[in-house]
């Protein structure tokens, strides 16, 4: 079938860098995003409720209020989903439910509770004030190490604990390796959490139908595997859920996967609303609970030989997949799992994954997905082997590289590494980049007592995931007893309509990549057109397009799968014209020649005929066809590469279809005063196959440095130890910008993959996985072998720098304690004298009405009996107004000299806990009180208000024990008020 | 119609009444009325984030932005005095080209970016009051003032008078901030300013602002405490610098957040306040 397909002539414009065709409509507000496109004019508009604890019970909720209010249609509540939707399938064997809200059980800061629907965002959004949650509080675990232990509360009790996957993988010979090995280097560290911020954030539009469908338009962008994640979820089939992407997506980075469980959740508000149902996320809501990369832990060894040369590896990496097992994880995982050895031939592996649930936003798809946790700790381990082997870092790359004469290789865990030349890129990397005079830039500096360093990273970047890969998380014989899963499907159709003009249709789902360019030159080529005489059809509808399980905008898959099936459509349709113009050209298929929107034979140029003539023809006289051709100008590819096998029963799994290469330099300064680092220099060198458009390759690698940057120097979402969220606004989850990003130094060479059809493969991501690392190794010379290496963390932020470099701190003697280190609780202790008799002052804390003046912004307090209160509280704090419903009691006291309250406060904006001790002494002019507090704050208040919320807590309980003191002596204004009043009375009477 | 449908459909904050005064006097008379409930609509730069995240719910907006008198910069006796309607850009301008207060020009590339500055004013961050705001620094590094103007009456607060703490004010609910104060520089002194960020334009992690003169030497401090710290050091360099700065920084009860820990905060005093004062001594 496609013979004729080997004939075609050089490209013309493949490989050529040709401006985006898409600019020109995103550059003049022509874009059309998911939030721009029309809706039925009976559409309403959703908000979520979402939940301030990061682990807590649900007792009830009450809609009653939010329900009165004007233009509200409905409130979703877990018992609804419970009622229409099963929960998610998960990768795992557990039993834990995750639904698309939360049903029993809230087990992260903005897990969603509820969802409001309103005749616009404006009034569901006043609802959301008005629902009523009634939480019983349980402890949080946030630390994935802690989180495995014993006594660490459990987020899903029927699992019985947090560990929900546990797998060990023995390859070769490792025990053996590691016995004999003259020199074992071990290192233990961290990846951060962190994202990568699409400036759009999810949108859904879902509507429930009258025959039970369900119709959304979304910017999800895969992978459809999930489609059928929420089919099962919805109870309907994969039919009766039709997804629709449109043309332009405003940055995905993986991102967009994570909507996934908002569409069933606006799907369902739609039926229970009986109307089409609109939401758009906003900032806070994203950063807050949309998605992360998943944090890991990983404890790596390797056994290395006198000359550096690594014989076995050893890996124990738990992931923090925060509260719920979201499909696709645990593919953070199994993605890498292949290419654990990364670009080395160390025949000796061991493994042990396991998979921990922690009180976090669940983790799912971040540009890099599962590559900057495994490079971070195996990059890392290659400099401490040049270190403590003192061995030139580049000698121990050379010596353990996998040779070019060796590919495809099959590396230790099963990769199939298709082709490559790391040597070759590591030579074009250190002269483009002129490490030579880096060094000696570093000679110089050090010769100055200045911090300069040199660090290194070499990954490989795999692209195409194999379908197949997330079931090695299952032994072989449960893998056995499920059938196998393999493969990466991949459909597109290219057709032309009635004039002779070409339409390429695809389900990439394209977030700003240039699919439209790229595509439009590949096909060009394959006609001999120019590409502007293409039309690329980049919208998807899963009702009326090709599409499979593969399919979506993730693993790098474009340049390799998503290109490469388009070219193999282009090609059998080119080939079914070449018959039809032979007969007219009368010379044979092989023959004819497609150049310059002209078709003739090879052996007459002069007697041409017009493309748009040729290729329309068919559509106008199918009964001048050749015999032999059916009629129709349209055809559909459906790709799959062969190397994509399930997992053997040896657990040996080729997880993708095409393996690229990065090899990066990076050149740092570190001030010593204050802990900043300059990236000085930092060169990147590529193999990633055949270029398509060298311009849009460039584009994606400054887009993956510039995260890389980002989660090297200053990304990370930040928890306190009890799961509150601190990363709730731009201000407080950093964002590189273009002044903090250098210009990298970008190499290209190109060894094509004999794999995919193209010879292309994935560039996207390289440098989200080297990037990170590759600054870290250049931060840890600079700092030299004083700091420990496992102080080198991430994000390296200049406060992290100088914790370890300054000299100790002598506090001096009268320096009040630091208050306690313990993350999460505001606590303070002091001591206050008050002009009032001890009687007053504890007569007070009993007296309601006393009370509710000595509490700041008390407008309310009603006493419950058995010194139990309810107040409504509202703290202002500059411009920042927080209200409170509070419940106070008396849980402890021993009369005259010690009272202990405690209480927690609810409201729109967030929680507090807390409790304190009051001691009263009598002194000379009144009584002293001496008092210890502490509370916890979550929610809202605490994810956007994080920089300021300790000095504020600190000011209004300093506010709390001046009233006191203040109306223990009767000064205050109400008393002043009462005496006045008393004095006009006085002379009226 | 259209495009009335869709703001509607995306208005985040709770319902506020909008009001745009036309003098100094209505915004006084509606404050008097309206209190702790209404807000000044200056430049936005702040009160629109939390608008919007409701973590302020006023019931009335009073725009000031097109308030002729507000809108004035004078220079008259040693003093600029900026109107509650001039934007940063506005005064940025202003010392850029005529170097009349050094310190100030030193720290408007600091202040957000230019985009926030178009908008921003003057008064709006000295009333915000944020601990790491570079111009409420500056307005208490030079000892300027601070005027108030309420239905009641008008006062004048130093600087050091009117920041209380975190985003926190001697301002009253009926008052408003009417305009600023800030010293021209003197011919005799020099002034200096520097700060650390994570990323260029963000509030500082800690920022420093120094006049040094034959006479005195002062540094202020902001990030680092709960309000702008002003302190008189006893000496321009050496032993005795340190020391004060050692003094100080003990003083300032730095604390820990995501950014950065009280540690770094206190070594960024040291660090940078001994540089920028024997900079401005030498």
């Amino acid at each position: 079938m496609n013979d004729l397909t080997t004939s075609v002539k050089p490209a013309v414009w493949v490989g050529q860098a040709l401006e985006r065709h898409e600019d020109a409509a995103l550059l003049t507000g022509a874009g059309r995003y998911a939030d721009d496109l029309g809706t039925h004019p009976s559409t309403l508009h959703a908000a979520f409720l979402r939940s301030p604890h990061a682990h807590a019970r649900i007792k009830s909720i009450d809609t009653s209020r939010a329900l009165a209010l004007a233009g509200v249609r409905t409130v979703m509540v877990g018992s609804d989903v419970r009622k229409w939707a099963n929960p998610f399938v998960v990768g795992v064997k557990q039993p834990m439910e995750h639904w698309c809200i939360a049903v029993d059980k809230v087990r992260y800061v903005g897990e969603p509770v509820a969802v409001v629907v309103a005749q616009s965002r404006y009034i569901a959004e006043d609802a959301l004030d008005l629902v009523n949650v009634e939480y019983e509080h349980i402890n949080a675990i946030v630390d994935v190490e802690a989180a495995i232990g014993a006594n660490a509360p459990i987020l899903h009790e029927a699992v019985g604990s947090n560990v929900v996957s546990d797998r060990q993988f023995v390859y070769g010979e490792p025990d053996t390796a590691f016995a004999s090995a003259p020199h074992r280097v071990h290192l233990k560290v961290h990846y951060p959490r962190n994202s990568c911020t699409p400036i759009e954030t999810y949108v859904v539009v879902a509507e429930h139908g009258s025959d039970g469908n369900y119709d959304v338009l979304s910017n999800f962008m895969g992978p459809f595997s999930l489609h059928a994640v929420m089919s099962l979820a919805l109870k309907v089939p994969a039919s009766k859920l039709r997804l629709r992407m449109p043309r332009d997506g405003g940055g995905s980075f993986g991102v967009k996967q994570g909507v996934f469980p908002y569409i069933v959740a606006l799907c369902l508000a739609s039926r229970k609303a009986g109307a089409p149902v609109k939401w758009v996320e906003d900032r806070l809501e994203h950063l807050v609970a949309a998605t992360s990369s998943t944090g890991r832990a990983t404890d790596i060894e390797a056994a290395v030989d006198n000359d550096g040369r690594i014989v076995a590896l050893s890996c124990d990496q738990l992931d923090d997949c925060g509260a719920y097992l979201r499909a696709p994880e645990p593919a953070t995982f199994y993605r890498m799992h292949g290419c654990l050895t990364g670009a080395y031939r160390i025949p000796n592996l061991k493994v042990r994954n396991r998979v921990v649930l922690t009180n976090k936003t669940p983790a799912g798809l971040v540009r890099g997905f599962g590559g900057p946790q495994v490079y971070f700790a195996l990059e890392r381990l290659i400099q401490r082997i040049a270190v403590e082997l003192e061995l030139e870092p580049l000698d121990v790359y050379r010596r353990n590289f996998i040779q070019a004469t060796d590919f495809p290789y099959r590396a230790t865990a099963g990769a199939l590494i298709d082709s490559g030349d790391y040597h070759a890129t590591l030579d074009l990397a250190a002269e483009r980049g002129d490490l030579a005079e880096l060094l000696r830039r570093r000679d110089a500096a050090r010769a100055d007592g200045r911090l300069y360093g040199i660090g290194f990273a070499a990954i490989v970047e795999p692209s195409i995931s194999n379908m197949g890969y997330i079931t090695t998380v299952m032994t072989p014989e449960a893998r056995a007893k499920a059938g196998p899963k393999n493969g990466a499907i991949t459909s597109a159709t290219v057709s032309i309509d009635l004039l002779g003009a070409i339409t390429v249709n695809v389900a990439s789902v394209p977030h700003g990549q240039g699919h439209i360019t790229a595509l439009s030159q590949v096909v060009a080529d394959v006609y001999g057109l120019h590409p502007r005489d293409i039309t690329v059809d980049v919208e998807l509808d899963t009702l009326k397009d090709a599409w499979s399980v593969a399919e979506g905008n993730y693993s790098s898959r474009f340049a390799g799968a998503v290109a490469g099936t388009a070219y193999l459509a282009a090609c059998r349709l080119r080939d079914k014209l070449a018959r039809i113009a032979a007969a007219q050209l009368k010379c044979d298929a092989n023959d004819v020649v497609f150049s310059d929107g002209k078709v003739f034979a090879s052996a007459a140029p002069e007697q041409s005929v017009t493309f748009a003539r040729l290729a329309s023809g068919p559509h106008w006289a199918p009964a001048l066809l050749p015999e032999d051709t059916a009629p129709g100008l349209r055809e559909t590819a459906i790709w799959t590469p062969p190397q994509l096998e399930a997992p053997d029963e040896n657990d040996r799994i080729n997880t993708s279809a095409a393996y690229g290469f990065v090899f990066d330099i990076c050149a740092v300064e570190v001030d010593c005063n204050t802990g900043q680092v300059r990236i000085d220099r930092y060169v990147t060198a590529h193999d990633a196959g055949t270029l398509l458009n060298p311009a849009l390759a460039d584009g994606q690698i400054r887009g993956g440095f510039a995260q890389g940057v980002g989660a090297a120097l200053m990304e990370e979402f930040a928890y306190h130890s009890d799961g509150s969220f601190a990363s709730g606004t731009f201000a407080d989850y950093l964002v590189p910008t273009a002044v903090e990003i250098p210009e990298p130094v970008i190499a290209h060479m190109e060894t094509p993959s004999p794999f995919t059809p193209l010879g292309a493969k994935g560039i996207g991501e390289g440098n989200n996985m080297s990037t990170p690392v590759c600054i870290a190794n250049a931060i840890a010379d600079a700092l030299g072998s004083d700091v420990d290496p496992h102080d080198i963390v991430l994000p390296m932020t200049p406060s992290r720098v100088i914790e370890l470099i300054a000299p100790v701190e002598r506090p001096p003697a009268d320096c009040t304690p630091a208050l306690p280190a313990d993350g999460e609780r505001f606590a303070t202790s002091g001591s206050v004298d008050i002009a009032a008799p001890l009687e007053a002052v504890y007569r007070v804390l009993h007296d309601p009405r006393a009370l509710a003046l000595v509490i700041p912004g008390c407008h309310q307090l009603d006493a419950l009996g058995d010194d139990r209160y309810v107040a409504d509280v509202t703290l202002s704090v500059g411009l920042v107004k927080i209200g409170f419903r509070v419940e106070m009691s008396i849980v402890d006291e021993e009369p005259m000299r010690r009272i202990r309250f405690s209480g927690k406060g609810n409201g729109v904006l967030g929680t507090a806990e807390g409790n304190g001790r009051v001691s009263l002494s009598q002194i000379e002019n009144g009584t002293r009180v001496d008092y210890t507090y502490s509370f916890s704050l979550s929610g809202k208040i605490v994810a956007v208000g994080a920089r300021m919320i300790k000095s504020a807590t600190g000011m209004v309980l300093k506010q709390l024990f001046q009233r006191l003191g203040r109306v223990a002596s009767g000064q205050t204004a109400v008393a002043g008020l009462w005496q006045w009043i008393k004095h006009v009375f006085r002379k009226r009477t | 119609m259209d495009q009335a449908r869709v703001s509607k459909e995306n208005m985040k904050p709770a319902a506020f009444d909008y009001i745009r005064a036309d003098s100094s006097e209505e915004v006084v008379e509606l404050l008097g009325e309206f209190g702790d409930d209404g807000r000044i609509l200056a430049g936005g730069q702040s009160l629109i984030a939390a608008l919007n995240m409701r973590l302020t719910q006023p019931r009335v907006l009073i725009d000031i932005s097109r308030i002729n008198d507000l809108s004035k910069i004078r220079v008259s006796g040693g003093i600029l005095a900026i109107g509650a309607a001039v934007t940063q850009a506005a005064v940025e301008a202003i010392v850029r080209n005529q170097n009349d207060i050094p310190m100030l020009s030193q720290a408007f590339p600091h202040l957000g970016h230019f985009q926030t500055r178009n908008r921003g004013t003057v008064c709006g961050s000295i009333a915000h009051a944020d601990p790491s705001a570079e111009l409420p620094l500056c307005l208490a590094t030079l000892g300027g003032a601070v005027n108030l103007r309420s239905r009641r009456r008008r006062r004048s607060l130093p600087a050091k008078d009117f920041f209380q703490g975190v985003l926190t004010t001697a301002r009253e609910a009926d008052e408003f901030v009417e305009s600023v104060q800030f010293p021209l520089a003197d011919k005799r002194t020099r002034y200096g300013f520097c700060e650390v960020s994570m990323r260029h334009g963000d509030f500082a992690i800690a920022a420093l602002a120094a006049s040094v003169s034959s006479k005195s030497v002062r540094l202020g401090v902001g990030g680092v405490s709960d309000r702008p710290w002003v302190e008189d050091l006893p000496a321009v360099s050496g032993i005795d610098l340190d020391a004060a700065l050692e003094d100080l920084v003990w003083k300032l009860g730095a604390q820990d957040d995501q950014h950065a820990s009280a540690r770094y905060r206190r070594h960024l005093v040291r660090e940078l306040g001994r540089k920028l004062v024997t900079g401005l001594a030498s």
